[in-house]
């Protein structure tokens, strides 16, 4: 049994949520970098100088990189052989991200309830916690802070066996097709398919977060995620919706067993400001 | 593609040289408002109250921004996306409105408003909120302070970056196929 104190728990917890909205990741950066260099759309490439220079500003500034500091997500992949000490796991979470949201100056953007009230609950809590029990004696975090503007363009189909590769294909490309210019472009896909309904979902967070270059380990769903990529961008959006040849720095597919009956793929898009942070305990 | 200098509030002379897809630089002030704020606000209309704003050659910027670092006028503040105020814009834009900043397409009712206003929407880069910040030289709590970063806020910009989306005679960038 390897004990961990909830103290510890917090504050990693404020650090990746504090590291997620200040910093871009390097593989993100270097791929908004070449496609401003590559981009031949003057709106476009405007666009693109833009969004890299962005990068400089929030460091200089001291800002979070987007204002929309998103909707504070964690999975918690926590060994069996691990036991949270002086307090409890959900609490110390909570108050990790609240640290990190209202000390950071970070935006609070969670309303307490979703259709009447709307009431701000003033420190971005409560996150949406995914835990679940792993072999071992570590705990794994990935935080992702997540923007509405392109959570608000996700979709989840329940297609049936009979669609095959070219439904899932359609199904994905028409996802991006209707966002349009509205999740910032260019976007990351993180797409779920097998599972149920709500594994699907969870399938498609946990795939935006995949860094870029790393292909799904089956031949044919690397190929699918390149071939949705290059059809993606052959819809021209284009960054900020400008046109041009960036529509997209990725497509992500993770996969699960599923029903005799099922096909679900869900769609979780995510914008090129694409934050999340990961450590182990 | 050399932007060209607009003045807040704006004028008719103005509006009319503008065309979709030129690349503007506005300077004067403006002010923010999202969902929360645009519901408020119409239902102060329906009520007969005053506004806490004035209407008439104004620009309202789509923003709720993170909060200010000491020192700073205001943290980063980049555009949201439009569609979301598209209930109520066609109303603000029959009371004068005439100008209108954030990000993504906006649906038919707004465009014909637009146009039967001869008004303007300006694109400005989603997620570029950090850079945007830099063009925000004050901002001031006008209303609604109880809703946080969606509060009305009178924003000073100073050359802040924008590209015309939807111009007074209707044209939309980019043309979609
Ligand atoms: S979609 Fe992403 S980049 Fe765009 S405003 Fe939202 S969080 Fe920022």
């Amino acid at each position: 049994m390897r004990e961990i104190s909830c103290e510890q728990l917090r504050t990693a917890v404020a650090e990746l949520f504090l590291t997620a909205n200040r910093q871009i990741s390097s593989d993100i950066r270097a791929a908004m970098e070449q496609a401003r260099d590559r981009e031949t759309s003057p709106a476009a490439r405007y666009a693109l100088e833009q969004l890299t220079e962005n990068y400089v500003c929030a460091e200089e500034d001291g800002l979070p990189i987007c204002q929309d500091t998103g909707m504070a997500i964690l999975f918690a992949d926590i060994g069996q052989d691990v036991h949270f000490t002086g307090g409890s796991f959900e609490d110390a979470i909570q108050r990790g991200v609240a640290d990190a949201y209202v000390g950071g100056l970070l935006r609070k953007s969670v309303v307490s309830d979703p259709l009447f009230d709307r009431k701000n609950t003033l420190d971005n809590t409560p996150a949406i916690i995914h835990a679940s029990i792993v072999p071992g004696k570590q705990v794994h975090l990935l935080a992702i802070a997540k923007g509405f503007g392109s959570e608000n363009m996700s979709r989840v189909g329940m297609l049936t066996p009979s669609a095959g590769e070219e439904g899932v294909f359609n199904y994905i490309l028409e996802t991006a097709r209707l966002a349009g210019p509205n999740p910032c472009p260019p976007i990351v896909m993180g797409v779920g398919i097998g599972g149920d309904f709500e594994q699907a979902a969870l399938l498609a967070k946990r795939a935006t977060a995949r860094p870029l270059g790393v292909r799904h380990p089956d031949a044919r769903y690397a190929a699918l995620e390149t071939r949705l990529l290059d059809a993606v961008n052959a819809l021209g959006i284009g960054a900020a919706g400008y046109g041009g040849r960036t529509t997209a720095l990725n497509v992500a597919i993770l996969t699960a067993p599923t029903h005799i009956a099922g096909l679900p793929v869900a769609v979780n898009i995510c914008c090129h400001a694409s934050r999340h942070a990961e450590t182990t305990l | 593609m050399t932007p060209i200098e607009i003045r807040l509030p704006l004028d008719d002379a103005q509006i009319a040289k503008l065309r979709a897809g030129m690349t503007v630089r506005l300077s004067g002030p403006c002010y923010t408002a999202r969902d929360a704020a645009h519901k408020r606000l119409t239902e102060m209309l329906d009520r007969g109250e005053e506004l806490p704003i004035p209407l008439t050659g104004q620009c309202i910027y789509y923003v709720g921004p993170s909060p200010a670092p000491e020192g700073k006028p205001i943290g980063a503040a980049g555009p949201t996306s439009s569609y979301r105020m598209d209930a109520y814009a066609p109303r603000l834009l029959s009371l004068g409105l005439k100008g209108m900043i954030g990000k993504g397409a906006r649906t038919q009712p707004v465009l014909d408003a637009i146009c039967r206003e001869r008004a303007v929407y300006f694109g400005a880069v989603g997620g570029a909120a950090a850079l945007l910040a830099r063009h925000i030289t004050s901002s001031e709590l006008i209303a609604f302070p109880d809703l946080q970063s969606e509060a009305i806020r009178l924003l000073t910009l100073d050359h802040f970056p924008a590209v015309v989306l939807i111009d007074a005679l209707g044209n939309v960038f980019p043309e979609r196929a």
